[in-house]
């Protein structure tokens, strides 16, 4: 336990080193999850519109979920090489299926009564989309959004073993850091996917209009 | 072999052929070479280590929603600790549980579990909780106990969701037990993983861990669909 005590020395001690790494874990991460968000997001809302495509939208899921993120980053290691690179690509292979079926499953879930009556209401499909559809959706798109990113961020930590950099680094290199430096990175990184997930549920709430709160809420295990 | 004599190139993967020396995209010899030392007993020890974390997830959860079942007030805690839990990146809470436990079995299984909770109990009492009030009524109306109705009535009914809880946390248990190797915890398939990235990313070694890995997950999920479309033939099996 006395190691543990240490960790926290640590902590105190190299806050700039952690603070650097932070850097550069969320900036890994937030590249991922755009690269993902742009392919993922409208590919999910247009087949969601168009509700077609649902064995595509809801079969990319099961697979994605299916994908250790382990085997993914040592699969991408021997095409893209150590660095980065692989640890973005795999990153984003592992966030774009919950952030389209999200997406797919929000649209095609909105309401088919409020959908017709827009449409009676002499809307065009554009519109349909744009003013009734997206915004009914949008709570249930975002935790599409939220669970990837905190499960990016988490994964992020293996980059380090990638040569990806982050603090997944202090983790991977016990001989420099020794373990000390190890343990406070793991609780750092715990520490950071936490408040990640907090934060994200507080956007998520922020977006969900004030008569759909209190619904039952759409948290990280229901989508993934 | 007279590769040993040859001046070897550098990195030399322990090998011999010419195809491990130069790093192929996949050497064939080596990996069936390997297969009956290495790659046979770490899937093995992978399943095990799933198959143990899924059983004491499951009694836990099954536990927890019963208990929230009879008492509403139990749900909202268990979910917050549970998710929290599921929060905290695998490699760091593998790291924070080494000190404690050692590099065991043990602490693979304490984080592997932990990591089940809340699908496992979000899913059991979301399958509880759907079940339509009606039925619930008329199971009453014939008399039937409370006790009679959760077992004869809503368990069975909340099966569907039940499983396909059960899936989705096998295949995350799947794909997290592979991190533990990375903490040296010597289990499972993250083993050869890591052993290649340690030894300059020997592509065989990666491809055949991780597409292990992938098989694996994917033929577990795919059994579970088989057990759920057995299981509960009046449900068209809904994946969610």
């Amino acid at each position: 336990m006395s190691d543990i005590g240490h960790a926290f020395t640590f902590i105190g001690d190299n806050l700039d080193l952690l603070r650097r790494d932070t850097l550069t874990h969320l900036s890994i991460a937030g590249i991922a999850t755009l690269i993902s968000l742009v392919l993922a997001v409208p590919l999910g809302v247009w087949l969601g519109h168009l509700r077609r495509g649902s064995f595509l939208a809801i079969n990319i899921s099961n697979i994605g979920r299916a994908l250790p993120s382990l085997a993914v980053l040592s699969i991408a290691l021997p095409f893209v090489g150590v660095g980065r690179s692989t640890v973005i690509i795999a990153l984003v292979v592992l966030a774009v299926p919950p952030m389209l079926t999200n997406a797919y499953v929000a649209i095609a879930g909105v309401d088919p009564d409020a959908v017709e009556a827009a449409k009676g209401m002499g809307m065009r499909p554009r519109e349909v989309l744009a003013r009734v559809e997206l915004p009914l959706a949008l709570p249930l798109i975002f935790a599409g959004i939220r669970t990837a990113t905190v499960y990016v961020i988490a994964t992020a930590t293996l980059g380090g073993f990638f040569g990806g950099g982050g603090l997944g680094d202090i983790i991977a290199d016990q001989a420099t850091y020794r373990i000390q430096g190890v343990l406070a990175a793991a609780i750092w990184v715990a520490l950071l996917a936490i408040l990640a997930e907090v934060l994200l549920a507080g956007i998520q709430r922020l977006l969900t209009p004030r008569g759909l709160r209190g619904a039952p809420e759409v948290g990280p295990a229901t989508a993934f | 072999m007279n590769a040993l004599i040859a001046a070897t190139v550098v990195p030399n993967f322990g090998g011999a052929s010419s195809c491990v020396r130069d790093n192929g995209t996949f050497c064939w010899s080596w990996f069936s070479g390997r297969w009956g030392n290495t790659f046979w007993p770490a899937l093995r020890q992978h399943l095990l280590l799933t198959t143990v974390a899924i059983a004491i997830g499951t009694a836990i959860a099954f536990g927890l929603t019963l208990l929230a079942h009879r008492d509403r007030r139990v749900g909202p805690p268990v979910t917050f600790v549970s998710g929290v839990l599921y929060t905290i990146p695998s490699l760091a809470l593998f790291q924070i549980l080494v000190p404690i436990t050692g590099l065991t079995f043990l602490t693979v299984e304490i984080a592997l579990v932990s990591y089940t909770l809340l699908i496992l109990f979000r899913n059991f009492t979301t399958g509880l909780a759907e079940v339509p009030s009606e039925v619930r009524e008329a199971a009453r109306g014939m008399g039937l106990t409370r006790r009679q109705v959760l077992w004869r009535v809503e368990l069975p009914l909340a099966l569907p969701a039940m499983i396909a809880g059960l899936r989705i946390a096998t295949v995350t248990v799947i794909s997290l037990a592979t991190v533990a190797a990375l903490v040296g915890i010597n289990q499972g398939l993250g083993v050869p993983i890591f052993d290649a990235i340690q030894g300059g990313a020997f592509k065989t070694e990666l491809f055949a861990a991780g597409i292990l890995a992938v098989a694996l997950a994917i033929g577990a999920d795919l059994l579970l669909l088989g057990v759920q479309r057995v299981l509960t033939p009046w449900a068209k099996a809904r994946s969610r």
